[in-house]
């Protein structure tokens, strides 16, 4: 597949971001993606990292703030938005009465992509996914990591700029999350850009150039890892060198915590 | 109580059946639960005079032939509800996993569970169809006398006859057509049981005495001619409605007899059915679609290509969908039949027709604006929320006219003007219901088309009362337009009333 990515340095611009539901879930958030990056978002449970992507999504209205994706303005044109974007879910969401074929055939025509070029896409998806041989079988004898395959392979099927996914990762066996990974590596390499939560860290920790902290709907701390151990190591006012994301994103959350 | 026992299960399955019955009656909100005990008082109340009016006059019946022949008609068509109930709670009890993986991994002795809960179906088809009758039984016995309180006798008898036949009836799928296709198979049956014996009762009616009436056939002389003696155990039933104390103790012995054997064969397997149906989804591989090019589309050819996919796809969803359209299987008898002579049945084919535009649309509409399977999905697409809205609206339309447009073309070939009157009244309908479910849209699986009726009474209602309403403005509009103003406006009224009772504008 190729990739004409027009020269916007920021993929995602978040500023002030507010979304309030009994409490304030994103709290006033600033964040910066820039483009070709993958990005990670961690966060304790609750800290507001789905509440900020479903927002960047265009599947919950902000209170208050802008976000702006690839240069568009998503609150005010957020058609023009969603169509450099993909959104996939820890849950995915597709249809059972349809087969994987048909499910990108859908969100093709949902995209308006040229059935000729969509076909090309679907055909190399499911090869890379390991799909094909499923292509004709309604995905309602699907496990849980194939269900998931086919929500990636939706979302990449429209050839999107901006890929934005919550906990992708949660329930797949090792050879579909490497698959997954490899897929969403190969994106990042051809100039496209990921903003990924999870709680996995080991896999922000190989996968992500830049790792932000969200808690209590602020970001926290963000940077490459060394940075986020410089962090750690100075709240901790010890040096912090070697320590893995795990040490490093617990430390940064106990100190935003002994600081609320 | 000690655990394990059949006591102890009972009182597990007792207190699961309470809290879900409260969650189903509040909608999951605790705190309407005043609110909906004041609206259940309200309603039964009504239901009383609803009643009285109705069997008021029968309560000193003698027992004769046309009574008895009425009343079992009546528990015969009530017994088929319970049974399509009973059928569709033992059809969940196998297939639903929720504690069944528990109970079964448990050193417990499972056959004593399965024992409670194959009498626990009984109990609760009866529960169901006790308040239902409660007030004609009430009105029968106030007017009629303490004899009258063997009809309750009777439902609790046909409760357990009904869990009874449906156990048996679901295990024999099992044997004969296996796990996979038993619950389809057995959820169609449960939804045409119900519905099947009135629509035989009409067409009989129409084919025999050209109406619609099931009462022509009841009460014509052939079916009293040839109705047993009045000492037949067929009338049983209905003499143990009307007190016959002896008839009474032989209905509820034989109806035990049947459960406590069903249970006796079928609660020792019934881990073994369980198991069975568990892995008929799991290896479930339908092979669909050849390879064929993709089609050039636009978004809103696709969302409507996709709806229609999906219905055509869920059998289970196209019975439950279009069980209102047996209903018409009737009109078209009648339509049939007055092919020729032309007679006055039209006047009473247009309203039936435009009910069931309005009630299928109510389902179909549900099923695409609520029923959304990828919401996020169809939500993150680059098209405005109107537009998806308005694709699904299309696809709804476009069922209905597929199926409505057939019995119009003929209805216009006999009668153009009540063509004209049954397809304004159809659009309507059709768009008034579609609105409704517009205006009450809640985010849910399709598989929860079932539940759909207790996510919003008031939708629920509206939706009913807009099919009635438009229905009895095409009934006088057939006859007379100026007169179809008042039931128009009614109609109207009710339409208007969901919109501002709707949370959008609620909330607005």
């Amino acid at each position: 597949m190729k990739h004409v990515m027009p020269p916007i340095p920021f993929a995602l611009e978040i500023h002030g971001l507010v979304k309030r539901f009994d409490r304030p879930a994103v709290d006033g958030l600033d964040l910066t993606v820039r483009t070709g990056e993958f990005y990670a978002l961690l966060g304790p449970n609750g800290a507001g990292k789905t509440t900020t992507l479903r927002m960047i999504a265009g599947l919950l209205r902000p209170d208050a703030g802008t976000i702006s994706v690839a240069g568009i303005d998503a609150l005010a044109d957020p058609v023009a938005a969603k169509q450099i974007m993909a959104w996939i879910s820890d849950e995915p969401m597709i249809y059972d009465k349809l087969t994987p074929r048909e499910y990108l055939e859908f969100v093709a025509g949902l995209w308006g992509i040229a059935p000729a070029l969509a076909e090309e896409r679907a055909q190399e998806l499911l090869s890379w996914l390991d799909l094909k041989p499923h292509a004709h079988e309604r995905c309602e004898g699907f496990s849980k990591g194939m269900r998931q395959k086919v929500a990636l392979a939706g979302a990449l099927v429209h050839d999107p700029r901006v890929i934005i996914l919550d906990e992708p990762l949660t329930g797949l066996d090792a050879g579909s999350a490497r698959q997954v990974k490899s897929v969403l590596r190969e994106r990042v390499n051809a100039g496209g850009t990921i903003i990924m939560t999870t709680h996995i860290l080991e896999v922000a920790e190989r996968m992500a150039d830049r790792i932000g902290v969200i808690a209590h709907g602020k970001l926290i701390a963000e940077g490459t890892l060394e940075e986020l151990r410089l962090q750690a190591g100075r709240a901790n006012g010890a040096a912090n060198d070697g320590a893995s994301l795990e040490d490093t994103f617990l430390a940064l959350v106990a100190e935003q915590a002994q600081a609320a | 109580m000690i655990p394990g026992t059949a006591v102890w299960f009972a009182r597990h399955e007792s207190r699961l059946a309470w809290r879900d019955w409260l969650s189903m009656i509040t909608a999951g909100r605790r705190e309407r639960l005043r609110r909906v005990v004041i609206a259940i008082l309200v309603f039964a109340i009504f239901m009383h005079f609803v009643a009285y009016w109705m069997v008021g006059r029968y309560a000193d019946a003698p027992i004769d032939k046309p009574v008895l022949v009425s009343i079992t008609a009546s528990v015969l068509l009530s017994w088929f509800l319970m049974i399509s109930q009973a059928m569709e709670s033992m059809t969940r009890a196998f297939y639903a996993r929720s504690d069944l993986d528990l109970i079964l991994a448990s050193p417990v002795a499972a056959q004593r569970l399965f024992a409670v809960r194959i009498a626990t179906v009984g109990v609760s088809v009866a529960a169901m169809a006790i308040p239902l009758a409660a007030p004609f039984i009430d009105i029968l016995v106030v007017r009629g006398g303490l004899r009258w309180m063997g009809a309750y006798g009777l439902i609790v008898a046909m409760g357990a006859a009904a869990a009874a036949l449906a156990v048996g009836f679901t295990v024999a799928l099992f044997r004969i057509i296996g796990p996979r296709r038993t619950r389809l198979v057995a959820q169609v049956v449960a939804a045409v049981i119900g519905a099947a014996f009135v629509i035989g009762l009409q067409v009989a009616a129409i084919l025999s005495y050209g109406t619609i009436s099931r009462v022509s056939v009841l009460q014509s002389s052939a079916v009293l001619t040839h109705a047993p003696d009045l000492d037949s155990i067929v009338w049983w039933p209905a003499r143990a409605a009307m007190g016959d104390w002896p008839a009474l103790i032989g209905v509820l012995a034989v109806s035990f007899a049947l459960l406590v054997a069903a249970i006796a064969l079928v609660s020792p397997r019934f881990g073994e059915y369980a198991i069975a149906a568990s892995g008929a989804g799991a290896s479930r591989v339908s092979q669909t679609g050849r390879q064929s090019a993709f089609k050039k589309t636009s978004p809103r050819r696709a969302l409507r290509r996709k709806e229609w996919m999906l219905l055509r796809r869920d059998p289970w969803l196209v019975s439950q969908t279009f069980m209102q359209m047996l209903y018409l299987i009737p009109p078209a008898v009648l339509l049939w039949r007055s092919f020729d002579d032309g007679n006055g049945a039209y006047n009473l084919l247009v309203p039936v027709l435009v009910m069931a535009a309005g009630q299928l649309a109510g389902g179909l509409a549900w099923l695409a604006i609520s029923g959304e399977d990828a919401p996020d999905l169809v939500a993150t697409a680059p098209v405005p929320a109107s537009f998806i809205l308005r694709a699904k609206v299309e696809a709804v339309l476009g069922v209905i006219a597929v199926v409505f447009a057939p019995m119009v073309a003929v209805l216009a070939m006999l009668s153009p003007w009540h063509a004209l009157v049954a397809s304004g009244g159809i659009i309507i309908a059709t768009t008034a219901a579609t609105a409704i479910q517009l205006w009450f849209r809640s985010q849910a699986k399709r598989s929860q088309f079932r539940r759909r009726q207790v996510s919003s009474r008031v939708a629920t209602f509206t939706e009913a009362f807009s099919s009635i309403g438009w229905a009895a403005t095409a009934a006088v509009a057939s006859v007379s337009l100026v007169l179809a103003i008042a039931p128009a406006l009614i109609a109207f009224l009710v339409v208007a009333g969901a919109w501002i009772m709707s949370p959008r504008q609620a909330g607005a």
